[in-house]
């Protein structure tokens, strides 16, 4: 069986100019949404409480914001998480209480205020200062990832491909987070770990693609940079699409099946298959062509030895 | 002829699959009800205790399933729940002052098995329920500490070398000795450079100031020697709350994280990690008879006070010294090698006890074990009622008079001197720990992480396997034996891995992985394809497929690996769970899919004449 029959080169980079102006175009409404509406950080990031308590029948939100607000959590933010008998409860750091402390008493309140029995399903609590240190040492993770990366690729291809990869995954990583900030869905560490897998993702897509361009410079002999490219991407495209096919049936199953703990990082890694799809195309390659990749930088020299003509006229 | 692989090949694959199949079967025996024993205040169970834990469980006729001694504890394994909870409750009543006795699940492994290594995946808390904790060391609290006790032992030291001084203050630099001359300034300095050649002394002989820094190295020094401490106190203390297999581990520069599996109640958790311990050394009442004491007339000045294993002393109430000057215990040999426990007091104690020893050369002196327990009640506000555990752990005869540092001879086992030592030392908190996370999963949600995780991995497999099998039919079957084997070494090799434990996010970094994992498969199989499309021969074609794709799938697991890796070196957390599980899953999906299904595909189509390939 097979899905794409291509008889014809597909005449990819045609598309280049269109396909970088909507990537500007998104990266920039990414970085805006980023700006504006920001990320709705979780309780990993920005320290707190959170305590997910279910119930045995549908949670009556308004009660039970009521029954917080008379106790004096006026503070806290319930919404219904995974299904209609699960909650969760997210409160600020606060002064008058010991924060440790804070899971227990909200508990506590809910118990007495209802006289079925509720089922503590977690309770976290984060000091504001670890969060800060999790963001530092976030952001730096990735930075060293992305750093390692260019280093790799530079030493084993080229630079303009290690470039071009890594605007790629620079590329992937920020519209995933824009539409974070879009959805205003929860960024938390699981997340986190998320996008690191789509860079992880998005970056096997460049290499293969990557590496096909490489061969086919030593390969094929007629035709500019442009052409060449465009042949690889035809001809890796096939793979390309069943990669992202059995990625996605995978992701599908994480998303729909996994839970409500799990849903953030699903949505995430959903989403980054598709853009680093895109991305090892029309980012990484275009990149590479602008910066004017050719023949000469891929084949391998003939590395001259110093002084080699002078050792010729030794007897 | 193409396409034949060497035997030694096909063997290292089998092999390698079955041995990673082997480690990983202990996840399939599940686990036993057992009731775990284990020592209290760094006291490890031994034969002994063994032989006790028998003889009483045989008296009551209760049956067990084994009983062994591991890792300094007492683990009996019970074929029922029922007769766990009585062995417990049995166990509780009669050994429950000297050993912690907990309930414990622990894995069916058959013995052969568990002897060449064989042990299931340890399940993070998300998927087993239970409550961590991160804990912060206050280190400027420390080093405070470190100061003050600097200032002291300068005063101390130039008093005693009778070189006379304005003051000994803490500045902003360092420790400032203010002298009264030159000659002064030059003989403090002489001296204390002598004493602590970990310290920096500045002079300036302008002001007459001596100016005593910590260099980087004694700063480094102190802030461990605070987390080390810290760390062997909650030790000692998780051992109270009767946790089967707690985790008392070190994060970072001042971080230690605490993992209590199966425990709910986290308040009385957090009690007894903020409780109090503390050391008080009193005099032995040597007038009073302790056979009246022991039949109810216990002189007014003195109390009746028993040791672990119950022998009683009579012990004059008046308190010498408490364990708060305490600076720093150890143990080591005296010069007939006996065991022996050394102990360093700060200046004020050393003064205090220096002057309560001076009249009671040649008499006996006690060290009482003081702790705060939490108990099961609470008292009208709601708050856990402490209750007061008072115990002799050694009784010493004062060979002389003792000073700011002086030695407890008389301990029965270098064991023992370093289990006092140990003792003396946790009784004062070097600096303060603070909760600064805390996190606690419910078991039925850990039940249903663990649940919900398996069903998206098998789901996950399901539609890879049945859209592989379509798309490339024979090889598509290749294929997923090869997905098959790559969950198996997973398994396996996280079972094998000590620190490796499985999380929800380190399942979902398995799922992630069976998609990405059949890319590797793909390439291959498409260029094989190509060369087909090409008219090559079909021999050609699956020689030139795998050969043309390997540098491929070589670079781009590389570079993922190199990502993984940096996930797991920074990453605490979800992030580490699931880093292990993605570079666990890019290395074994490497070798089935590249060497793996190679062999397959060479015993099954290579070496023939074909016309046509199944792909």
């Amino acid at each position: 069986m097979q899905i794409l029959k291509l008889k014809e080169t597909v005449n990819f980079m045609a598309y280049r100019k269109f396909a970088m102006v909507l990537s500007i175009f998104l990266m920039i409404s990414a970085v805006s949404l980023l700006t504006v509406k920001k990320l709705n950080f979780g309780l990993d990031f920005t320290g707190g409480t959170l305590i997910e308590v279910g119930f045995e029948e549908a949670a009556d939100l308004t009660k039970i914001r009521q029954v917080l607000d008379d106790n004096g959590f006026e503070d806290a933010v319930v919404q219904l998480y995974g299904s209609s008998r699960d909650i969760v409860i997210r409160l600020a750091q606060r002064e008058d209480i010991k924060a440790e402390m804070l899971g227990n008493q909200v508990l506590e309140v809910l118990q007495q205020s209802t006289d079925k029995s509720i089922d503590m399903r977690r309770i976290e609590f984060v000091g504001a200062s670890v969060g800060e240190e999790l963001t530092e040492q976030g952001g730096l993770a990735m930075l060293t990832a992305l750093i390692c990366i260019l280093v790799y690729v530079a030493f084993r291809f080229e630079w303009r491909f290690a470039l071009g990869s890594v605007v790629a995954l620079f590329h992937d990583v920020l519209l995933t987070l824009g539409l974070f900030a879009l959805l205003g869905l929860e960024f938390d560490l699981t997340v986190l770990a998320a996008i690191l897998a789509v860079i992880g993702y998005s970056l096997n897509d460049t290499i293969v693609v990557s590496d096909r361009i490489r061969e086919n410079f030593r390969k094929i002999r007629e035709g500019g940079p442009a052409e060449v490219i465009n042949i690889s991407l035809t001809q890796t495209l096939s793979r390309t699409f069943i990669t992202s096919i059995t990625t996605l049936l995978v992701l599908a199953a994480l998303f729909f099946k996994g839970g409500a703990l799990i849903h953030g990082f699903a949505t995430a890694l959903l989403f980054g298959v598709f853009v680093g799809t895109y991305s090892s195309i029309y980012v990484a390659s275009a990149v590479a062509l602008a910066l004017g990749i050719s023949k000469e930088d891929l084949i391998p020299e003939v590395i001259e030895k110093e002084g080699a003509e002078q050792e010729q006229m030794m007897p | 002829m193409l396409n034949k692989s060497p035997l030694w090949k096909s063997l290292l694959v089998l092999f390698v699959v079955a041995f990673g199949a082997l480690y990983a079967s202990p996840n399939l025996f599940g686990e036993d009800p057992a009731v775990q024993v284990s020592g209290l205040r760094g006291v490890e169970a031994d034969s002994a205790t063994l032989d006790s834990v028998r003889a009483q469980l045989e008296q009551e006729k209760i049956d067990f399933a084994s009983i062994a001694l591991e890792k300094g504890q007492v683990l009996v394994r019970f074929h029922d729940t029922e007769s766990q909870l009585k062995g417990r409750d049995l166990l509780d009543d009669k050994l429950g002052n000297q050993f912690s006795v907990a309930l414990n699940l622990t894995p069916a492994t058959p013995d052969w098995l568990a002897n060449i290594g064989g042990t299931p995946m340890k399940l993070g808390l998300d998927l087993s329920g239970g409550v961590s904790f991160l804990m912060e060391v206050n280190m400027n609290e420390a080093i405070a500490k470190a100061k003050e006790s600097m200032v002291g032992d300068f005063r101390n030291d130039l008093r005693n070398e009778k070189i006379r001084y304005r003051s000994v203050k803490e500045g902003a630099k360092g420790i400032n000795i203010q002298l009264r001359n030159a000659e002064d300034l030059a003989k403090a300095e002489s001296l204390l450079k002598k004493r602590y050649r970990d310290l920096l002394f500045v002079e300036n002989e302008d002001t007459l100031m001596l100016t005593a820094s910590m260099t980087e190295q004694k700063l480094k020094e102190t802030r461990e020697y605070a987390l080390q401490q810290n760390i062997t106190i909650i030790r000692n203390r998780v051992n109270e709350l009767g946790v089967a297999e707690p985790l008392v581990q070190r994060q970072g520069q001042k971080h230690i994280v605490i993992e209590l599996p199966g425990v709910q109640d986290t308040a009385r958790a957090k009690e007894i990690l903020n409780a109090t311990a503390t050391i008080e050394f009193r005099m032995v009442d040597t007038e009073g008879d302790l056979g009246n004491a022991l039949n109810g007339r216990v002189p007014a000045s003195s109390e009746l006070l028993y040791d672990r294993d119950g022998k009683p002393s009579l012990l004059k109430k008046r308190v010498m010294l408490t364990g708060d000057h305490i600076v720093d215990a150890g143990s080591s040999f005296d010069e007939y090698s006996r065991p022996q426990v050394n102990i360093t007091l700060d200046s004020p104690g050393g003064s205090k006890f220096s002057n309560a020893t001076k009249n009671n050369i040649g008499k006996p002196m006690a060290t009482v074990f003081i702790e705060y327990k939490a108990t099961d009640k609470l008292d009208a506000q709601g708050n856990t009622v402490f209750e007061k555990v008072e115990e002799v752990i050694s009784v010493a005869t004062i060979q002389a008079r003792l000073g700011k540092t002086f030695r407890i001879t008389g301990a029965g086992s270098q064991a023992e001197a370093h289990n006092l030592a140990l003792l003396l030392r946790a009784g004062a908190l070097i600096a303060p720990i603070q909760i600064v996370e805390e996190r606690t999963v419910g078991p039925t949600l850990g039940a249903e992480n663990v649940q919900l995780g398996f069903q998206a991995i098998m789901m996950g497999f399901g539609l890879v396997f049945i859209f592989m099998m379509i798309y490339y039919r024979a090889f598509g079957v290749v294929a997923n034996l090869a997905l098959g084997a790559n969950l198996v070494l997973i398994v396996g090799v996280m079972s094998m891995i000590p620190g490796a434990t499985l999380t929800l996010p380190g399942m979902a970094g398995i799922v992630l992985t069976v998609g990405m994992a059949v890319d590797a498969n793909v390439l291959i199989f498409e260029r094989i394809r190509e060369e087909i499309r090409q008219g090559k021969s079909v021999q050609q074609a699956i020689h030139q497929g795998y050969d043309a794709a390997f540098s491929t799938i070589l670079d781009a697991n590389i570079t993922t690996l190199i990502a993984a890796l940096i996930l797991f070196a920074v990453g605490t957390g979800p992030i580490k769970g699931f880093a292990v599980t993605l570079s666990i899953g890019i290395v074994t999906s490497m070798f089935t899919a590249v060497v793996g299904t190679r062999t397959v595909v060479n015993a099954v189509w290579g070496g023939k004449r074909l016309e046509k390939l199944s792909i």
